[in-house]
């Protein structure tokens, strides 16, 4: 069988078929401000005004898009530290998560998260967790709750391939199967963990997929850069979960166009595997597809017009906003808003 | 009143959350039908059921990110580590994600959950299973510490922590849970960040915590019929929050301090505790502050060798009469 990333996507389905219209636009629409947002954090960074660390999911939207379009109000996102993308998805606005990379006070925690903390409850994104496996448990434990309480939310743990070496994945995946906990796990495999090939350092060939026996779960390899694809998968998980079924374990194959993190120039990809990707670029083929159903050209470019619009107001927001007050150095270490930890 | 187990206090303390709050759940490895290692949760899941007491695999890790996950989407999770030693295996629970997700956040998450583990040596159940590691916990900001002496304290103070809004390491001493104590009628709820003046006097303060309370409440009435020594011995309860307040006016009286510390010597909690009162009330003292600790080496298995580690009776008692004495 030939990889999914040799394949053109093949289109399924019509414009008003069961994902419909509006959801495609959704999706279409949360891929480009993820694809502009991205962008921009990278050029913030290269003038300094994105500082510390940033790890960017450009060529990796369609998952994204593809998994929080699904979702429901009230189903709850937990991310990794390369969780822009994921906390945008949910409708998170544009100038808070560049205004926490630009150390604002408007940024979504003030300054005091950063890019790889990033979280908005009211939004469903429960954290950005920088410890790799850390959130799988967690996602377990939210899961718990729903279960314990009756309440039919979902929780969705997004993580890279890299994840699936480390005991947390493991543990979590027995856990929420021997408990039948509404959780779904999301690999995305971008085919390196940091600089190395995941497939150099794991026993088998799909690392999420391919371990999901051992969990009694079903195998699920998704092609990661059709957005259509991953929303089916997605919501066929989410039935899944809300019916009482237990979690999923879904492997995205995707890839990112940018190195680890802002300081890795990605020199260590094999020539002509990064225009390989290229070819099949999420955004690219989605568009081609909207076209195909029959979705006019001046639809596309609105979208695009205006989310450009929205990112560079975004941008113009944060420049002139202040950094963050001195005041919230010791606040909010404790329940009762401070740091004290004696009389 | 009644005669209680440090044990069943145990079981007496989750079960009164438990009964008050349906949002109160407890989960662990063997803690349900087996009624726990060391029995302190014998009975709950008869009384509570299987949903809200649930045993789970032996995986640290899923333990307590489950019990953060539940905090952080309301509920109010117990969750039991076997022994305090197994911390280590999942510390990035307790060292990164429990105590930073508030701060992080800007204060938009929250983690109220409890963890209870057996701690500290007695039992020569060697270097792995006997440690008194509490102060791993008390120096990472955004989690309460606490260790109860007495079954009247496991209750209050458990009631305590599982109200908590922050998370809340619990360590029950295992070499504490056969021992007896007066607990009175009722709920019984009491204050984190409260130490306690078990024994008041006036030549010394001995600053102890769980096995180490008894040991120096032993050794104080020793000094006093041996050597005329009075000690006032502060069980300090609660590493964090601290209180700090009936510690210096301890030391404001007696002008002298000692610690007696099941942990081994380098930042063991008395070096903490010892740097506050020098700061704060140097010219307070009559002499240099002492430590009294395990010495800087893992626990051995053999008793004779255990007990030539752990602060002794006898060790506190020559101890302090040296000082005084010199």
């Amino acid at each position: 069988m030939a990889k999914i990333e040799d394949r053109a996507p093949a289109p399924k389905g019509s414009l008003n078929d069961e994902i419909g219209e509006e959801k495609r636009l959704a999706m279409y629409r949360t891929q480009v401000v993820i694809r502009e947002a991205e962008q921009r954090a990278y050029d913030l960074f290269l003038q300094n005004l994105v500082k510390g660390t940033s790890h960017l999911s450009l060529g990796q939207e369609a998952v994204a898009a593809g998994f929080a379009v699904a979702m429901k109000p009230g189903d709850l996102s937990f991310c990794t530290y390369r969780g822009h993308a994921h906390t945008l998805a949910r409708g998170v606005e544009i100038s808070k998560v560049l205004g926490e990379l630009m150390q604002r006070d408007i940024g979504l925690m003030r300054g005091k998260g950063g890019s790889m903390h990033l979280t908005s409850v009211d939004h469903g994104v429960m954290g950005s967790y920088a410890i790799i496996g850390a959130h799988l448990p967690i996602a377990c434990g939210a899961a718990w709750r729903a279960q314990y309480k009756g309440a039919k939310d979902v929780s969705v743990c997004f993580f890279g391939d890299g994840t699936t070496n480390i005991g947390a994945f493991h543990e979590a995946l027995n856990f929420a199967a021997v408990w039948k906990l509404p959780v779904v796990f999301v690999c995305e495999n971008n085919l390196y963990m940091e600089y190395t090939p995941i497939s150099d350092v794991t026993a088998v060939e799909h690392p999420a997929a391919d371990r999901a026996a051992s969990y009694g779960l079903p195998r699920i390899v998704v092609d990661g850069n059709d957005a259509d694809a991953v929303y089916r998968t997605a919501l066929a998980a989410y039935d899944k979960a809300r019916a009482g079924g237990g979690p999923s374990l879904i492997e995205c194959m995707t890839y990112r166009y940018s190195g680890h993190s802002r300081a890795d120039p990605a020199k260590y990809r094999p020539e002509g595997e990064l225009e390989k990707w290229k070819a099949r670029d999420p955004i690219k083929l989605y568009r081609e597809r909207l076209k195909q159903f029959g979705v006019g050209e001046n639809t596309i470019m609105r979208i695009d017009t205006e989310v450009k619009r929205e990112v560079d107001e975004a941008t113009e927001l944060c420049k002139a906003a202040p950094p963050p007050s001195l005041d919230i150095l010791t606040t909010d270490v404790y329940a009762d808003g401070g740091f004290a930890w004696r009389n | 009143m009644a005669e209680l187990t440090y044990r069943d206090a145990v079981i007496r303390g989750i079960a009164q959350e438990m009964t008050r709050d349906p949002d109160v759940v407890f989960i662990g490895e063997d803690v349900g039908k087996a009624g726990g290692v060391f029995k302190a949760t014998v009975g709950l899941y008869e009384q509570f059921g299987p949903v809200r007491v649930r045993d789970t695999p032996i995986s640290e890790q899923a333990i307590l990110g489950a019990a953060m996950g539940a905090a952080m989407t309301g509920l109010k999770p117990i969750a039991e580590i076997m022994f305090s030693d197994f911390i280590a295996v999942c510390f990035d629970y307790i060292a990164n994600e429990f105590p930073k997700s508030r701060y992080m956040s800007n204060g938009q998450v929250k983690c109220p959950l409890v963890v209870r583990t057996g701690n500290g040596g007695g039992a020569r159940f060697g270097a792995q299973h006997s440690q008194s590691v509490e102060n791993w916990c008390m120096m990472i900001p955004g989690l309460k510490v606490v260790a109860p002496s007495s079954p009247r304290d496991v209750i209050g103070l458990m009631a305590a922590a599982v109200r908590d809004p922050d998370p809340v390491i619990f360590f029950e001493h295992k070499s504490l849970y056969a021992t007896k104590g007066e607990v009175p009628d009722g709920e019984i709820v009491d204050t984190l960040g409260s130490a306690k003046i078990l024994r008041p006097g006036k030549d010394a303060t001995i600053l102890a915590l769980a096995l180490m309370v008894p040991r120096a409440l032993a050794a104080a009435e020793k000094l006093k019929s041996e050597r005329g020594i009075d000690c006032e011995v502060v069980d300090v309860r609660s590493l964090v929050p601290l209180d700090t307040q009936t510690i210096l006016g301890s030391v404001a009286r007696t002008h002298r301090l000692f610690t007696v510390e099941e942990n081994p010597r380098l930042c063991g909690w008395g070096a903490e505790l010892v740097s506050i009162v020098v700061d704060e009330a140097f010219y307070d003292l009559d002499g240099p502050p002492v430590r009294i600790t395990t010495p800087h080496i893992p626990l051995p298995a053999a008793d004779i060798l255990e007990d030539l580690a752990l602060p002794s009776v006898e060790r506190i008692v020559e101890r302090v009469q040296r000082s005084l004495n010199a």
